[in-house]
């Protein structure tokens, strides 16, 4: 018995590997790093990317309360739907979101044009206010679902003994409400602050000039147009360094969920007439307002361009696919392995693996791999496979916690009866834990795969001349002010996301009913 | 014959001993408080609990580091005996083939066994359309299949009605006298006992005391099983 000891499970074989890639890359970009002394247009990326992070993430948290707060409390039709919808901008690609933000807060857009009207100058949307107004766009919805789930897990109990006893609204939050806000919101903050700190697609199109560039930026033009190797291995140690410094004291906090909001029980009592509700409507129809106006306008402005696409956009469909899919394959194989493997261990080290992906970046990846690969083969030869890679590694976090649940619960309904059968690995996969996981696991691979989909991270990085995938050349379009073809091309791009997200959806519960 | 030879089992702070044998097709009943270590004495002999001390022996042979599925019995649990998803015919297609690659003389043997336990033509069906006694019927049609010469119970009908309860224990008998096994059946209720076993032991204390014949043992029950019976 002495050599099982020693033997290595795949779901650690695993853990290794995703350790090896994050730290190899975080160790590749220290090794090439020009001194550490920065210069400083680093420091003002640096303070950039923490400033724009800062300030959205305390945007977003905050206009999240009173959404949240009249969503929980009022009823009405379409309700539930708006609470679905608020997880899509989750897997809506960045340059569909800051297409119809251009649209609508850009030069022309309904926003300047009725400033015009009313006498006022023209707002541009390129620089801090673009960047942070992007991504409150896709975190505010984030956050009003973490919020809601705070709400709801407040038992109904207590708003019924608070109005049997005639608290006023006022009281009833100073009771009820503020202490959940205080435990669920350094949590939220913490996430989208996380999520901001990376923000690279967002500043790519909307930042303007070296004033407003973040540090996943400056890794991007330092590498691609100054061919500063020494300057984008520094960056990426110090975008590394803050990544992971972050993760470690949100670690540290009880994070919120997102995912499960479900749509609540019914309110046993009625909620505040007069004024209040008035307040619930604004907020409500505020937020649907900013939600859905950027995607109607981008409907609106592309469906006249699909007559017209411009040459190039099938082959990027077809590459944006490939890579999506293949990524959403590998994540959902590396998440099975890794989450029933985790179920069977009692140590936290493949989960902690499995985690270790949320502190790297797109362009950390990416940077650590271009240094990797560069002495060997020209870098944009391997742009799809290192889309691949990356695309898959920065996903697994989020299939492994879906997964993660599932398996402890599958190995403790049937771990017994599987061992005493005395299923083989092969068997035991087949008809045990393929069937018995096969939901979440579709909607995990559809999600990886829509991401994927969306994705303009690393593939600006490596991809040479006609390599792009359809994010970069709708990026392309919008950069040479092509708008309403880059409109079509995103119509494309979401018709395209939401397809796949949709078919291994199906696909997981069509084998789970199987 | 099973053996466990001067065995302790232990978790956390419970603790259990046992040295004792069982007999070739010997039908024994455990009878004892809830928590007194019935179902982890079972789960021990199945393999999910390695002994702290002492060792299990099947004809003479140590059974320590055999993986539960090569152990030389059957075991039912008290409940998720059947995989939900996978149809009747599969369920018990796993206790003759693992891999389930059917030949087509076992599809055969499988539907002989299905109609022998009363489940005839069902073998389409999934767990979740049958009721909790046929459920029952399906988990000992595959302890019929495997035909181990041992047969642990861990109350898997104890959520059925009395007559329902009786029937299983009749298939059990049927079962046992089909393959020869050996069986051990965990229990809370004394008639199940006096209906179904040779000989009975009683848990108590941390202690599994050696299997008298059940007669004996009711007629002039030990203080425990006073204790317990109340």
């Amino acid at each position: 018995m002495a050599s099982s000891a020693f033997k290595i499970s795949p779901a650690q074989g695993l853990s290794i590997v995703i350790a090896a890639l994050i730290l190899g890359s975080a160790a590749m970009v220290a090794a090439w790093a020009d001194g550490f002394a920065l210069a400083p247009a680093d420091w003002q990326a640096l303070r950039f990317t923490l400033l724009q992070a800062g300030l959205s993430a305390a945007v977003s948290s905050l206009l999240a309360i009173p959404v949240a707060r009249a969503l929980f409390r009022r009823r009405f039709p379409l309700r539930g739907l708006l609470i679905r919808l608020l997880a899509a901008p989750f897997v809506l690609p960045v340059v569909v979101a800051v297409m119809g933000l251009l649209t609508v807060f850009g030069r022309g857009g309904p926003i300047n044009v009725g400033l015009g009207w009313l006498g006022l100058p023209e707002v541009s949307i390129f620089g801090l206010h673009g960047v942070v107004l992007a991504n409150v766009f896709f975190n505010l919805p984030l956050a009003t679902r973490m919020l809601l789930h705070g709400w709801q897990a407040i038992p109904s109990e207590r708003f019924r003994l608070a109005q049997s006893l005639g608290l006023p609204p006022s009281t009833q939050f100073r009771h009820l409400e503020a202490p959940m806000l205080r435990a669920q919101l350094p949590g939220i903050f913490a996430v989208i602050l996380l999520i901001c700190l990376a923000s690279f697609a967002i500043a790519l199109m909307l930042g303007g000039g070296p004033k407003a560039s973040t540090l996943e930026l400056a890794i991007y033009q330092s590498l691609r147009f100054e061919f500063d190797l020494g300057r984008a291995a520094l960056l990426a140690a110090v975008q590394f360094s803050l990544c992971a410094v972050i993760t470690l004291l949100a670690a540290k906090l009880t994070l919120p969920q997102g995912f499960g909001a479900g749509l609540g029980r019914s309110m046993d009592s009625p909620a505040p007439k007069s004024w209040r509700r008035l307040c619930d409507v604004v907020a409500i129809a505020a937020a649907a307002l900013f939600l859905f106006g950027p995607l109607l306008a981008v409907v609106i402005k592309g469906v006249p361009g699909l007559a017209a696409l411009p040459n190039g956009v099938w082959p990027a469909v077809l590459r944006s696919v490939v890579v999506a899919v293949v990524s959403a394959l590998l994540a959902s194989a590396a998440a099975l392995i890794m989450a029933t493997g985790a179920a069977r261990n009692k140590g936290k080290a493949i989960e902690l693996a499995a985690m270790l992906p949320l502190a790297a970046s797109a362009l950390v990846l990416g940077t650590g791999l271009f240094l990797l690969v560069r002495p060997w083969i020209a870098p944009e030869s391997v742009a799809l496979p290192i889309t691949v890679l990356v695309n898959a590694t920065l996903t697994l976090p989020y299939l492994f916690r879906l997964l993660l649940p599932e398996a402890r619960q599958l190995r403790a309904d049937y771990g017994r009866l599987t061992a005493s059968l005395g299923l083989p690995r092969r068997t035991r996969l087949r008809f045990v834990t393929l069937p018995r996981l096969a939901r979440p696991l579709g909607y995990g691979a559809g999600l990886a795969a829509a991401l994927s989909m969306g994705d303009l991270g690393v593939i600006a990085l490596f991809a040479g001349d006609g390599g792009a995938t359809l994010p970069l050349f709708v990026q392309h379009l919008i950069g040479a002010y092509r708008l309403q073809q880059a409109a079509a091309a995103s119509l494309i791009l979401v018709a395209v996301s939401f397809a796949l997200f949709w078919a291994f959806d199906r696909l997981g519960s069509y084998y789970a009913d199987a | 014959m099973l053996t466990l030879e001067r065995l302790v089992l232990s978790q956390d702070d419970f603790l259990l001993t046992a040295d004792w044998s069982v007999a070739a097709g010997e039908k024994v009943a455990l009878i004892g408080p809830s928590g007194a270590g019935k179902s982890t004495l079972l789960m021990a002999l199945a393999g999910f609990l390695p002994p702290a001390q002492g060792r299990i022996l099947w004809h003479g042979a140590d059974l320590a580091g055999v993986a539960p599925g090569d152990r030389p019995l059957t075991i039912l649990f008290q409940d998720q005996n059947l995989f939900p998803h996978l149809s009747l015919a599969q369920n018990l297609g796993l206790g003759l083939s693992p891999t389930l690659r059917l030949t087509p003389d076992q599809a055969a043997q499988i539907d002989a066994t299905l109609a022998q336990v009363g489940l005839a033509g069902m073998g389409g069906r999934k767990p979740g359309q049958l009721s909790g006694g046929q459920q029952g019927r399906a988990a000992l049609a595959r302890a019929l299949l495997r035909a181990r010469p041992l047969l642990l119970l861990d109350e898997p009908f104890a959520a059925l009605g009395p007559a329902l309860k009786a029937e299983m224990l009749d298939l059990v008998d049927e079962v046992a006298q089909a393959t020869g096994a050996a069986v051990l059946m965990v229990t809370h209720d004394p008639s199940d006992a006096k209906r179904f076993a040779d000989k009975t032991l009683l848990v108590a204390d941390g202690v599994a005391h050696p299997p008298v014949p059940t007669v004996d043992l009711f007629a002039n029950p030990p203080q425990a099983l006073r204790d317990y019976l109340g």
